[in-house]
Parts: structure tokens; sequence; C-alpha cells
């Protein structure tokens, strides 16, 4: 049995519908209108010991859900879920024992005190070893660079420096599974390397699998092999990223610096745009070859330079969401 | 059990940065012990009759009742765990490997706890020290003073599961107001911190006497001044430990199945 499987889980919320303005809060009182949802349907997967899976879909999609399930916070409403030999929310006392949990809008550590204190706390929580303990905390301050400021009291913290201590404070027990729910949301460039560096060292060496969230494009190329797409509660695509790129990754972006006028016009260009020192091409290269295209563009002018990208992973993104109408 | 100890702790040593709030504690617990006890006095001078207590045994009881206030009284809100609640951090609370119901019974108790450490020994000493009969009496045996001690103690916890039931409850309703506060001014009343028991009408003695709360205050303070005697004592003793237990096991049943149906608010 894979380490974390879960078959067919499905989640509905009851919400209630209300129009805004006086008139409705009263009506609302006497007669509540109710609307299912479907947070998550039907949702299946595997996932084995020491992967890193990245979890994405757009808002309102059911990732959340999904790890609140997984955590043992919230009971499916049908469906099987068994992680590492625990059904997650009926032995949650036993089985949090073994995940770390990050919500990226959420806090843990108590806001008036130090970092370090709300660690010393989760000491007894997780009944960490003293010596086990020093030595984790130690390492996670070192590896995530917190020494400078996890003695000062955590309401003085910028979010970057707060959510490495959040990081820190959910692997104090060293857990064998990671969640991670947005954990880069809001965080500037350097926090982000940093919290991704970690996160890739931790599960090389630790072989900690890690489940995440994220809506940042770049953690997910940074870090995961594997991609899960979630649209309206179902599963849309399970596989590798690397397959899901080639497939959208058609669009080529090539930048040619030229003093002459290029007067082209081709089946596969998909978009033309003059620039200040030349043009900007979007090609598909299913039609027409980057060879191609190069040669075609130098008989007619001088290339003094070219540049080829490939299309961006959120554009990928935006592809398959329109794809499959979410 | 070294967990729920740190959580105690924790909540002592924050208390204790609030030192003139705990000032302002011992303040208010004198005036209102004073007040409580010239009102009192007024209406035994004025009535012929004898009251249902002696002078000496109601101004122990009204003094006892200000020293231990905080181990007393229910409308108690913890605002951490109801923010917790109303936000959706209580996602991180799930998260523990320990029962929630004893998590928030020992921050509640912790919290009252620290309550008390600070405001009842400047009372006590004081109100042994004023006179006659404005003063508090010793307690009226040696068995009386450790049947007091015993029954405050159980006391205590009874408070706190009554307290951790209502943030447990609201978990669905998600609001702290309403029918809990009729509830525990209610309560308030039948346990006999605002007026002693003895005092009530024949009929309204009997509900308070089925009912949990005046277990809470009642039983101890008259044990320690001797209206209530040591075997009585032992009986209702008995009764308080009885509603202890119904009252964790009905806190874990009704939490149990909250948590099959809980919302995390705020996605």
């Amino acid at each position: 049995m894979s380490f974390i499987y879960v078959n067919n889980i499905s989640k509905q919320f009851k919400v209630v519908k209300r129009p805004s303005g006086l008139k409705n809060a009263i009506r609302s009182f006497f007669k509540r209108d109710y609307k299912i949802v479907d947070a998550i349907k039907n949702v299946s997967f595997k996932i084995n010991k020491g992967e890193i899976v990245g979890y994405i879909g757009p808002n309102g999609a059911g990732k959340s859900t999904t790890i609140k399930i997984l955590s043992g916070i919230l009971v499916p409403d049908s469906g099987t879920c068994k992680i590492k030999g625990y059904v997650p929310y009926n032995q949650r006392d036993k089985y949090v024992k073994h995940i770390g949990v990050v919500f990226g809008q959420r806090s843990q550590l108590w806001w008036d005190i130090p970092a370090e204190d709300t660690f010393d706390l989760l000491k007894n929580v997780y009944d960490i070893p003293e010596d086990e303990f020093i030595k984790t905390k130690n390492e996670l301050i070192e590896k995530l660079n917190l020494k400078e400021f996890v003695n000062v009291p955590v309401r003085q913290l910028s979010l970057g420096q707060r959510m490495r201590c959040e990081i820190a404070a959910s692997l104090l027990h060293s857990p064998d599974i990671l969640f991670l729910d947005e954990p880069t949301i809001g965080l500037d460039a350097v926090s982000k390397q940093i919290v991704r560096d970690f996160i890739k060292k931790l599960n090389k060496e630790k072989k900690i699998t890690v489940i995440l969230t994220t809506h940042d494009m770049a953690d997910i190329e940074a870090l995961a092999k594997r991609i899960i797409l979630i649209g309206k509660g179902s599963v849309l695509y399970d596989g590798s990223l690397k397959k899901l790129k080639s497939k959208y990754d058609n669009n080529k972006y090539i930048n040619i610096i030229t003093k002459d006028k290029i007067n082209i016009k081709n089946k596969g260009i998909i978009k033309k745009e003059r620039t200040n020192n030349g043009y900007k091409f979007i090609i598909d290269s299913k039609v027409i070859n980057i060879s191609a295209f190069l040669n075609l563009i130098s008989k007619n002018a001088t290339i003094d330079d070219v540049e080829i990208d490939n299309e961006n992973i959120d554009n990928i993104i935006v592809k398959l969401y329109e794809e499959y109408k979410i | 059990m070294r967990f729920y100890l740190s959580y105690f702790k924790l909540r002592f040593i924050t208390q204790l940065q609030y030192r003139k709030a705990a000032l302002a504690g011992i303040a208010t617990q004198f005036f209102f012990g004073l007040v409580y006890i010239m009102v009192y006095l007024a209406f035994y001078e004025s009535s012929s009759n004898n009251g249902p207590m002696e002078v000496g045994q109601l101004v122990s009881y009204l003094w006892l009742n200000q020293a231990f206030f905080a181990l007393i009284y229910m409308y108690y809100k913890d605002n951490e765990i109801f923010n917790m609640i109303k936000n959706g951090n209580i996602a991180y609370e799930l998260l523990r490997p320990k029962k929630i119901y004893f998590m928030w019974f020992s921050k509640i108790i912790g919290q009252r706890l620290a309550d008390v450490a600070l405001r009842f020994l400047p009372v006590l000493i004081v109100a042994f020290i004023l006179p006659y009969p404005y003063g508090l009496s010793l307690p009226s045996s040696f068995l009386s003073l450790i049947m007091f001690l015993i029954t405050l103690t159980i006391g205590a916890l009874l408070m706190t599961a009554i307290i951790t039931l209502y943030h447990v409850l609201t978990l669905s309703t998600l609001n702290e107001k309403g029918i809990t506060n009729i509830f525990m001014a209610l309560a308030d009343i039948l346990s006999g911190g605002v007026i002693p028991i003895p005092f009530f009408p024949v009929f309204l003695q009997k509900i308070a006497n089925v009912l949990p709360f005046r277990y809470i205050c009642d039983l101890p303070f008259r044990l320690y001044s001797g209206n209530i005697s040591v075997s009585d004592g032992l009986f209702q003793m008995l009764i308080q430990v009885i509603w202890f237990i119904i009252l964790v096991l009905i806190g874990n049943v009704i939490l149990k199945k909250i948590l099959k149906k809980v919302v995390v608010q705020g996605g």
C-alpha cells in the first residue's frame, strides 16, 4: 500500500446564502437559504514516501479542504484515506505526531512572546525528549536562518521572518510528512528562496514527504516533480510537471534584434510585435520549427542577436485552467 | 500531564505581568466584600427573627466568596479560545496530539488559578484582621477546614468543566453570546454566588440542590463555617464528584460529535 492513499473522498459544505442589505438580513433571520457546495468530489491519488507533490488549482478548488482532510482536521463525507497506516480523522491524536502542517494564512506562534517560547511549549505538546528537541531546534534555527529574530516577540517580526518561524515550529517533532498550504504567500523573493531551498534540502536529507499547495508556479517549478491539478473539487491532472509542460510548451518566445524591417506572414506565427530595437515573435513550434522560422527571418533581415524563451509556467497553468474550464 | 502543567505555567507567567490588574482585583474584592457584609448586617439588625445563617457564618461565607472569586465565578470567557474558533486558527489546535477538551480545560483552570493565586492571600489576611462582626472567623474545626479545602478543589474542577462545556458548544454556535449569557446568569444565582443558598425560598433550594452549581462555592464555604456538618458534607462531596464526572463526559461526547462536522472558518 502506498504511503499516502486517498480514495474517492468527497466533502460538501452547507453555505448560507444571503444577499446584502438590511431587508435581506432580516428575512434571513427567519428563513435561511442554504446552498450545498461540493468542496471536493471523488478525489483519489496515491503518493509514495519521499515524494514532493505540488497540489495546484485556482482559488476555491478544494486544495485547502484536501489538506485539512489529510491532516485529520476535517472528516470527509465519503471515501477512504489512509496515511502511514492511519486514518487521519479517526486516529487524530496518534496520527498528528507524524505530520507537520503549515497554513500560510494562519499562525500557530503565540503573538506576544518570542517564537522560541512557542517552540518550548510545542516540546511539551509533542513530548519531545529534551536532547532531541535541542538538536532539532538548533538545526532548524541554523537552516532557516532564524538566529537573529527567534528571540523577538512574534508581533514584531516581518511576514517572511514569521513564516520561517512557522515552518520551524511545524518541524520540531521531526514529522515524516509535511503539508504546506501556501507557505510562500506574500513573501519577498529572498524569503521565498530560503523557504524553497530549505524544503528541498529537507526532502533530500530526511526523505520527508511533502505536499504543497501554492499559487506561485515558481515554487512548483523549484520543488515538485509531480503535480496534481484540482479544479471545482475534482482531480484534473496527475502526473509529472515535465509532461504537462511539453504538452503546452509549443509556444516559443523569440526576440530578434535587428535594424532591418521584417515583413513576413507565415503559418505558425501567433504574434508579432515591434520593440525598440527589433521584433518579438510568439510562434507555435509544432507548426513551424525554430530553425525554419529563423531561416525565414534571415532571408529578410540581418539578425544582430536572438533570444529564445519557453512558455512560462504561469501561462501554461492559465491555458490548462482554460482547457478544463475551471 | 507535563504538557497540561506547562500550559498552566505559561498562563500563570503571563498573568503575573499584569500587576495593576491584580491590585485592582484585590481592591474590587474588598469593596464588594464590605458592601455585602454591611447590607446583610443591616438586615440582621433590623429584623426581629434570626436569619438562616449565624452572622459569623454569613460573614465568613461572604469573605471566602470574595477571596476565591476567580475559582467560583462561572461567567468566564477565554477570548483566546473564542478567537481561535471564530478565525479558524482552531485548525492548528486540532493538529496537536492531545485531547482538545483537556487542552482547553487546563488552559481555563490555569488562568483561573493564576487569578486566584494573586488575589486570595491579601483578602484573607485583611479579612482575618478585621474586628467582629466584619472579620472572617477561623474554620469551625480542623476537620471542616480539611473538608473545605477538598471540596473547594473539586469545586474548582467542577467550575472548569462547566466553563469548558460552553466553550465546546461555541464550536457549533460560533457565538459565545446569547444563550450562554442567560444560562450563566442563572448558574451564578443558583451557585449561591449572589445570595447564599440558605436565604433562598425552599422550592428554589430544592432546585439548587439538584443542579451542579451550588457544589462549586456554597458547599465548601458553608463547610468552612460549620453551617454544613462534616458528615453531611461527605455525602454532598460525593454528589460534587459525580457532577464533575458527568460534566466532563458530556463535554467530551459533545466535542466528539461537533468535531465530526467542524468547519474551519476563513478558508
